[in-house]
């Protein structure tokens, strides 16, 4: 059984660590887009935002003074128990936002769509959403927190079979032209894309692919691994990097997801994951242990399952 | 070639603000305010009397909200200060610059030319943009002390007004100036010159859309 009261710790410690800290893998992205930038003004900026990590860490200090709007992705291992149930743990996870917004301090970003009502603690109708995934074996959870910005950089398409992988390029080209200039989407960012699924589904797998997956990881399916890779160098060649200035740095990666679809569509979506990539991951056992990575390795060959049954994979496997 | 960095009061001259060039790299000290739709809303359309003398105390609007927390005894702490995109509040800003005499208007990604040439250049404002975006931690350096916090209780800390004294607050990015130029659409215009080659053998989609531009030189805000 998992103590709840180590599921709110380590929550409240993700939440801080999100804000604060620049994931390494994002980083190590970031200083190879600066070495390799040219552009005058995209230098510099690229060079103010790794001085801005610095700061960040040494001050104790949000990165951004936009702190997106925290969110929560659990995975359960199948055997895991957290002590009050499920409910708990949402409540625990609901807490934790709400306590660091005040303690690291946070922007309060989260408000009613029309009264615009502020409770002054990223808590309210939906938020901070609390999304599941499972694994076949384990007692653990893993808790990731995700603080993504949420006005611009996102785009959904209902494409079809006739549009193609041109189509595909197409569209992605569009979304970061039109994020891109004056630097609204905050890039060079992990650009995710989206193929297939439902139209909601659709901007899910994009948003996961630009959230939950690191810089330098590869879709497994090597034809979208290469379609990865096309895409991030299409991305740097448009020659716009930060803030939409002339550069060479717009994509520090380029994430795809896929889920079946519509035998008549292919609905894409597409997401950045910005300059401040807020995310921090933590795996919790039933004895207390709390193991904090970057990855929050949240693909794993069962999300992307094809088949009915899981055992029937692993046996062939065998 | 490096761009040129400058020292910068929120009270500014007329002539401190001509020699200022696109592209240079500006650091403010004195006082500025925090001010957005919440603000702009309660002052312009509410009415409501604006807690502060401006400009003499600052000609220096802020379109951010702080990362902060007002403390059990009255007292702040504040982080990380960016901006948050400034054309969405083209609707409210020359009321506002007529009615406060700003002359700095500080934000993310500018205004279009049209807008400076409008109502800018008249009231000899010039845009500041913040970098990044957003270098939050450094921005948080520059403040010496929050003075204030209006309006929270009916806006909310996002949206109230803050009152910042700031000591080499920076960097900020020079994006227009007192002729109406506007750094990011010159940005755009050497990017256009690549887009007819990167969409080159390239179809549009099969399902259109209403208000859809094919024209990937035009902007969308």
């Amino acid at each position: 059984m998992i103590p709840i009261e180590l599921v709110t710790d380590t929550a409240k410690d993700l939440m801080r660590k999100a804000a604060i800290e620049i994931p390494q893998d994002y980083h190590e992205g970031l200083k190879r887009a600066a070495n390799s930038e040219d552009g005058d003004l995209a230098s510099f900026v690229l060079q103010a935002m790794l001085d801005n990590y610095e700061a960040a860490k040494e001050d104790g200090c949000a990165m951004c003074g936009d702190t997106g709007v925290p969110r929560w992705f659990v995975k359960l291992g199948n055997e895991a128990q957290v002590e009050g149930g499920m409910v708990a743990l949402e409540a625990a996870l609901r807490r934790a936002t709400g306590e660091a917004t005040h303690s690291v301090p946070l922007r309060p970003n989260r408000v009613h769509p029309l009264w615009r009502t502020d409770h002054n603690n990223n808590v309210g109708i939906g938020a901070p959403e609390i999304e599941y995934g499972f694994e076949p074996t384990g007692d653990w959870i893993d808790l990731i927190t995700v603080h993504k910005g949420g006005l611009f950089g996102t785009d959904y398409r209902m494409l079809f079979p006739s549009d193609g992988i041109p189509g595909i390029k197409r569209f992605y080209l569009d979304s970061l032209l039109a994020f891109g200039k004056r630097g609204l989407a905050c890039q060079p960012a992990i650009i995710g894309v989206g193929l297939g699924g439902s139209k909601d589904i659709s901007m899910t797998l994009g948003k996961r692919a630009s959230v939950l997956r690191t810089v330098g990881s590869r879709n497994p399916d090597p034809k979208i691994a290469e379609l990865e890779n096309e895409m991030k160098d299409l991305g740097n060649a448009i020659g716009m990097g930060a803030m939409g200035f002339v550069g060479k740095n717009m994509v520090i990666d380029c994430n795809i997801e896929v889920g079946y679809c519509h035998t008549g569509g292919l609905p894409m979506s597409v997401h950045a994951f910005c300059l401040s990539s807020r995310r921090a991951v933590a795996r919790i056992w039933p004895d207390g242990r709390v193991e904090h990575r970057t990855d929050p390795d949240w693909f794993t060959p069962y999300q992307r399952r094809e088949t009915i049954d899981w055992d029937t994979v692993r046996e062939g496997q065998k | 070639m490096k761009p040129r960095e400058i020292r910068l009061s929120t009270t500014p001259t007329a002539d401190a603000l001509a020699e200022l060039r696109l592209g240079d790299i500006v650091y403010l000290d004195g006082l500025i305010y925090t001010a957005r739709e919440g603000v702009y809303t309660y002052a312009l359309e509410e009415k409501a009397n604006i807690p502060l003398e401006l400009p003499s105390q600052s000609a220096a609007n802020f379109h951010c909200s702080p990362a902060a927390r007002i403390n059990a005894d009255g007292s702040f702490d504040m982080g990380a200060v960016t901006a948050t995109a400034s054309f969405r509040f083209a609707k409210w800003l020359p009321e506002w610059m007529a009615k406060t005499g700003a002359k700095l208007i500080i934000g993310k990604g500018g205004m279009s030319s049209k807008d400076y040439r409008s109502y800018f250049v008249p009231n000899g404002a010039i845009y500041l943009s913040t970098v990044g975006y957003g270098t939050g931690a450094l921005l948080g350096r520059g403040i010496e002390k929050v003075e204030a916090v209006h309006w929270n209780e009916r806006l909310g800390l996002a949206q109230a007004m803050w009152v910042i004294r700031c000591n080499r607050m920076g960097p900020f990015i020079v994006a227009s100036d007192l002729a109406g130029n506007c750094l990011f659409e010159r940005e755009n215009a050497k990017i256009a010159q690549n887009i007819a080659r990167l969409y080159e053998g390239s179809e549009p989609a099969v399902l259109k859309r209403y208000g859809e531009s094919d024209d990937r030189s035009e902007e969308v805000i």
